[in-house]
């Protein structure tokens, strides 16, 4: 049997990630704390007071209505549900075609991914900002659709792992069988690449929720917001009144907080494979 | 049909129609503004007239000559000052979840979940924190006796920048650890137990056995934290607008304002191209001398 001992070392690592945590939680707690007070209940009380009941739900229904938050869910969904669909589509294909075959143009197709990765994307905006308007996606949610649609070098290298890991017998054997090389794509590679497909849609879901600077630019209409801007929109109208304020900010954190706790072995596998590559 | 054309044939046929999509967006989203960016940096141009001029090397005259542009500039040190700090504790963090510790998987999704969070949400989340009346910080340093602590911490031209450096690391320490926690994951243990046996303390293993092992990936932190530093635009966007008297204007805020608001194109093209160059120096820079730590 292992007794238990005090280990001093392992001791000052617990006390030094619990101040990390500590100052990670300190500004949630507060608007926990305080999207649940009334007008009166906030001005009177210190902000780190529990309110008096954590049921009363008024602040949220209140920020619901006046922030357009349904409009600005159902906008985001929408355009993660189709621009994902894309990434994973032409991810796949890409990546099938870099990995399965040699061609001519294979190096350079590869190094063009490579080389806009280096080019930050807010700097060229200015450039992107011409093709939209040329395009006519202007205050259209296209505009964010088609800037996330197609799939990047991140993307492709994890699925080249994947596909690197499928071994060569089965396209052979299917080719035997007189398979066309679509239908290896489809029937074989796709399904092969579900873990990998998970990934990819968590963290592209997770990038386009959290996107700001896309449909502030391009989408300015106030049909067409998303999550960052009608938080945006909503402080620049009630800043003052935090009460409110604590309550919108909620709504917009809590829901990729929620699906991060439930997907985080896939959040992890995406941000290492990329990295570690 | 397609099953009676020969293999090389559907090959062809597989390849173009697989990557024409795929491309045709790379290029139009992608390549095609970068090589228009540059073309814009030569011009005058307000963003909507059908009327460009050439303008020449003016744009970038005006960049280099412009003060304010680079006093805005030297702002994003102070974030790189935070991002280094970032990198060692993400590392320092690292290498205390790599140990055997109790809970360690709970720790790591706490560390990381700043990361994931909305960044708008983030933003106006710390604005009542560090709101100089009634921020929950001066309101916890009153009520333990720090009053003189306790002071305006967006209005400060001094203090600002660092304010929204610490923010920045409070959100992307998450990343920086996670990343390296995977780093030391791949060194091979038995090296490690073999300076272990050789005597080695657990300092000396970390420093000469476990680091160099990761060179790679402290070069990649240090492009991810440097690249982001650099193009650092939302939070004195959302948090500021660049204020006081433009003490926390960075390159991007005075960027996306020259283009947007003044619509001057040309010169915020140039000052976009100055940025890239700016980031690609950084980079070839901080390869030399890591290619020497690690040789």
């Amino acid at each position: 049997m292992r007794t238990m001992r005090f280990q001093p070392l392992s001791f000052l690592k617990h006390i030094f990630i619990w101040i990390a945590i500590a100052v990670i939680i300190f500004p949630p707690y507060v608007l926990v704390m305080n999207a649940f007070k009334d007008k009166q209940e906030f001005t009177q009380t210190s902000v780190f007071k529990m309110p008096n009941s954590f049921l009363n739900f008024d602040n949220f229904i209140d920020v619901l209505q006046r922030a357009h938050l349904d409009k600005a869910y159902m906008n985001t969904i929408t355009i993660i549900v189709i621009a994902v669909i894309g990434n994973i589509l032409l991810g796949t294909m890409v990546a099938f075609v870099l990995g399965r075959f040699d061609f001519k143009l294979k190096k350079a197709v590869m190094g063009a991914y490579i080389a806009v990765s280096f080019v930050p994307t807010i700097t060229t905006q200015v450039a992107t900002f011409t093709v939209i308007n040329n395009l006519h996606l202007y205050n259209t949610i296209w505009a964010s659709i088609v800037l996330h649609f197609g799939t990047n070098v991140l993307q492709i290298f994890i699925y080249l792992q994947f596909i690197r890991n499928i071994p060569k017998e089965l396209d052979e054997a299917a080719m035997m069988e007189g398979a066309s090389l679509f239908r290896i794509y489809r029937t074989i590679i796709f399904p092969l690449l579900t873990p990998a497909t998970a990934t990819i849609a968590i963290i592209k879901t997770i990038d386009i929720y959290n996107d700001m600077f896309i449909p502030y630019l391009y989408m300015p209409s106030r049909s067409l917001v998303v999550v960052s801007t009608s938080l945006m929109n909503f402080s620049s109208e009630r800043s003052t009144e935090w009460e409110l304020m604590s309550a919108a900010i909620l709504m917009i954190m809590v829901p990729i907080v929620v699906l991060y706790l439930f997907f985080q072995k896939y959040v992890f596998a995406g941000i290492v494979s990329g990295a570690v590559k | 049909m397609i099953n009676k054309l020969s293999y090389s044939k559907q090959k062809g046929i597989l390849i173009i129609s697989f990557l024409i999509v795929p491309l045709l967006l790379l290029c139009l989203f992608s390549l095609y503004p970068a090589v228009y960016l540059v073309y814009l940096s030569f011009m005058n141009w307000d963003g909507y007239s059908p009327v460009k001029t050439f303008a020449g090397f003016a744009n970038y005259k005006d960049v280099f000559a412009n003060k304010e542009i680079w006093q805005a500039f030297s702002h994003n040190f102070v974030y790189l000052g935070w991002g280094l700090l970032q990198n060692v504790g993400g590392l320092v963090f690292a290498l205390m979840l790599n140990s055997k510790l109790r809970g360690r998987n709970g720790y790591r999704v706490m560390l990381f979940m700043p990361y994931i969070m909305n960044g708008v949400a983030v933003a106006y989340m710390f604005n009542y924190v560090f709101n100089s009346e009634y921020g929950s910080l001066n309101t916890l340093l009153h009520s333990v006796g720090l009053d003189s602590l306790a002071i305006s911490w967006f209005g400060s031209p001094k203090i600002v920048n660092h304010v929204l450096g610490f923010i920045t690391l409070w959100k992307f320490l998450g990343l920086n650890m996670v990343i390296y926690l995977a780093a030391l994951q791949s060194v091979p243990s038995d090296i490690i137990e073999a300076a272990r046996i050789d005597g080695a303390s657990r300092m000396q293993t970390i420093f000469h056995v476990i680091l160099p092992n990761m060179v790679r990936v402290i070069e990649l932190n240090l492009f991810l934290t440097i690249i982001g530093t650099l193009e650092i635009f939302d939070l004195p966007f959302l948090l500021t607008k660049g204020g006081p008297l433009g003490a926390s204007d960075t390159f991007l805020t005075k960027t996306v304002e020259m283009a947007f608001k003044f619509n001057n194109f040309g010169m915020a093209s140039a000052m976009s191209l100055t940025l890239i160059a700016a980031v690609i120096v950084i980079l070839s820079v901080q390869r030399l001398v890591t290619r020497r730590w690690s040789d």
